[in-house]
């Protein structure tokens, strides 16, 4: 049973990365018990299961996913919410109102407009349906206040690091409440906009450097440099 | 257009350009040059300089267009009216309409178009300067841009034209020898799984011929997917490089 690439080693779409009983996982597929890459990325193994890290990618929605949308369009009887993905989200209005929704008494544009900023997750999708989402829940909502930034979507996993060790770490050095949405939308809110802006450097460079190893630490030196930096120029 | 030059090829075998018969021309391809599209390859082969951009996967507009059991590929192969030496009109002309036909089916093998239905993606393709065996060179660029946006793919998608010119079997045909050759096969290949997504041919061959000119064409197209991979491969090791200097 050969595998052809090492771990951790950068595969194109239609590489063979190995042959025999494995699994194909992630960006892979299979055909007579060879597994190929489907996606430019990054090979790992897991056992016997093969997956492909994928450094370009588009956000599919998966049921119980917390993400963070756009309002584009307010309907009859709820909103059209843009989530980064291919598919547009439906969120109702019995959902965000807490009690039955009466068209010819509510306004929903007075709720939430288009262009309106939410916490949201997501409660269904399948292949022949459009994914509904749900904001009636503790944490998830409008947004009012803090910064919005975009990254590829499967790069959110090396943003929580391993176990959140990451994510905590940036939390801990910059103060800041970060909103991590499975769609590659990241809500960052923090005392000052310097403090945001920092948490924000600080993802930027995870996403561009997130297939080189040493991460965690390149970022917290990062970070340490950087408030050094600014209690120097204080003084 | 200039006058036909009294040999395509000489007495030792070499063409208008100075290459062997069975030489490509220069490629040069570049991944990720526009920051507006999902996707995006530039490629110069020769002296042809193409640009693909790829939008999507995304919501269909207009929506009846989209399937309820599949994606849905449209591509515009489009030439700019500065591409060739006369003037030419930027209107869809009926070739430009047929080969974005052309393209999309030769793209579509390579995508897994069942993952995800009722959407669409949009291929664009803008020829700026032409010199023969456009199709190709698009083919080529597109496949790269659609790996770029991070869509499926059972394979990259090289393409390569062969042909005859002067009874020579020749590689990659430029713009001369496919208006004064005999016969021009544009071919598309999935490397990996050795399969043959686009075959042409227009002028005449006998079956012996036509069979050593597929060859050689599929031959062309392994040594473009080389290209392609490394051009895929290089953008991400930039990024790596650059990290590095900077510790």
């Amino acid at each position: 049973m050969p595998t052809f690439f090492e771990r951790r080693q950068l595969v194109t779409p239609g590489d063979l990365i190995a042959e025999g009983a494995y699994i194909a996982g992630e960006n892979t597929y299979a055909e007579d018990s060879k597994i190929y890459a489907s996606r430019i990325g990054i090979v790992e193994y897991d056992n016997k299961k093969i997956d492909v890290v994928a450094l370009r990618a588009f956000y599919i929605p998966k049921i119980d996913d917390i993400i963070i949308g756009t309002v584009v369009e307010v309907g009859f009887n709820g909103w059209t919410v843009d989530i980064n993905a291919p598919y547009l989200a439906m969120l109702r209005a019995s959902d965000v109102l807490s009690r039955p929704f009466k068209p010819q008494k509510d306004e929903l544009s007075q709720v939430l407009n288009a262009g309106d900023l939410i916490v949201a997750k997501i409660i269904s999708y399948d292949r022949a349906h459009d994914p509904q989402i749900t904001v009636a829940e503790p944490g998830l909502g409008k947004i009012t206040r803090g910064q919005i930034m975009k990254i590829i979507s499967t790069k959110i996993p090396r943003v929580i690091g391993r176990k959140g060790s990451m994510i905590s770490m940036i939390k801990q050095e910059t103060g800041c409440q970060i909103i991590l949405g499975l769609n590659g939308m990241i809500l960052i809110t923090g005392k000052t906009p310097e403090d945001e802006e920092l948490a924000m450097m600080a993802i930027h460079k995870i996403d561009e450097e997130s297939h080189i190893s040493g991460l965690t630490d390149r970022i917290t030196q990062m970070l340490k440099d950087k408030k050094k930096e600014k209690e120097e120029n204080k003084e | 257009m200039s006058q036909k030059p009294e040999k395509l090829i000489d007495k030792k075998g070499i063409r208008l350009d100075g290459r062997k018969p069975d030489e490509l021309r220069t490629v040069k391809v570049d991944v990720g040059v526009l920051s507006n599209a999902d996707g995006s390859a530039y490629i110069e082969l020769g002296k042809n300089k193409i640009l693909a951009a790829v939008f999507g996967p995304r919501e269909l507009h207009p929506k009846h267009l989209s399937l309820p059991d599949r994606m849905v590929i449209r591509c515009r192969y489009h030439m700019a009216p500065f591409s060739v030496q006369e003037r030419k009109s930027p209107a869809p002309s009926r070739r430009e309409v047929e080969l974005s036909k052309v393209i999309r089916e030769s793209l579509e093998p390579a995508i897994f178009l069942e993952y995800y239905p009722r959407i669409g993606i949009d291929i664009f393709i803008e020829v700026l300067q032409a010199d023969g065996s456009t199709r190709c060179a698009s083919i080529t660029a597109a496949s790269l841009a659609l790996a770029d946006a991070g869509i499926p793919m059972r394979d990259l998608v090289s393409a390569c034209s062969a042909g005859k010119v002067d009874g020579t079997i020749v590689l990659d045909l430029m713009d001369t020898e496919d208006k004064m050759g005999e016969a021009d096969v544009p071919v598309a290949l999935m490397p990996n799984s050795n399969a043959i997504t686009l075959l042409q041919m227009d002028g005449n061959l006998t079956q012996d011929e036509f069979e050593k000119t597929v060859s050689l064409a599929v031959e062309g197209c392994k040594k473009i997917y080389a290209i392609q991979k490394e051009a895929l491969k290089t953008k991400y090791v930039s990024v790596n490089e650059v990290s590095e200097a900077e510790e």
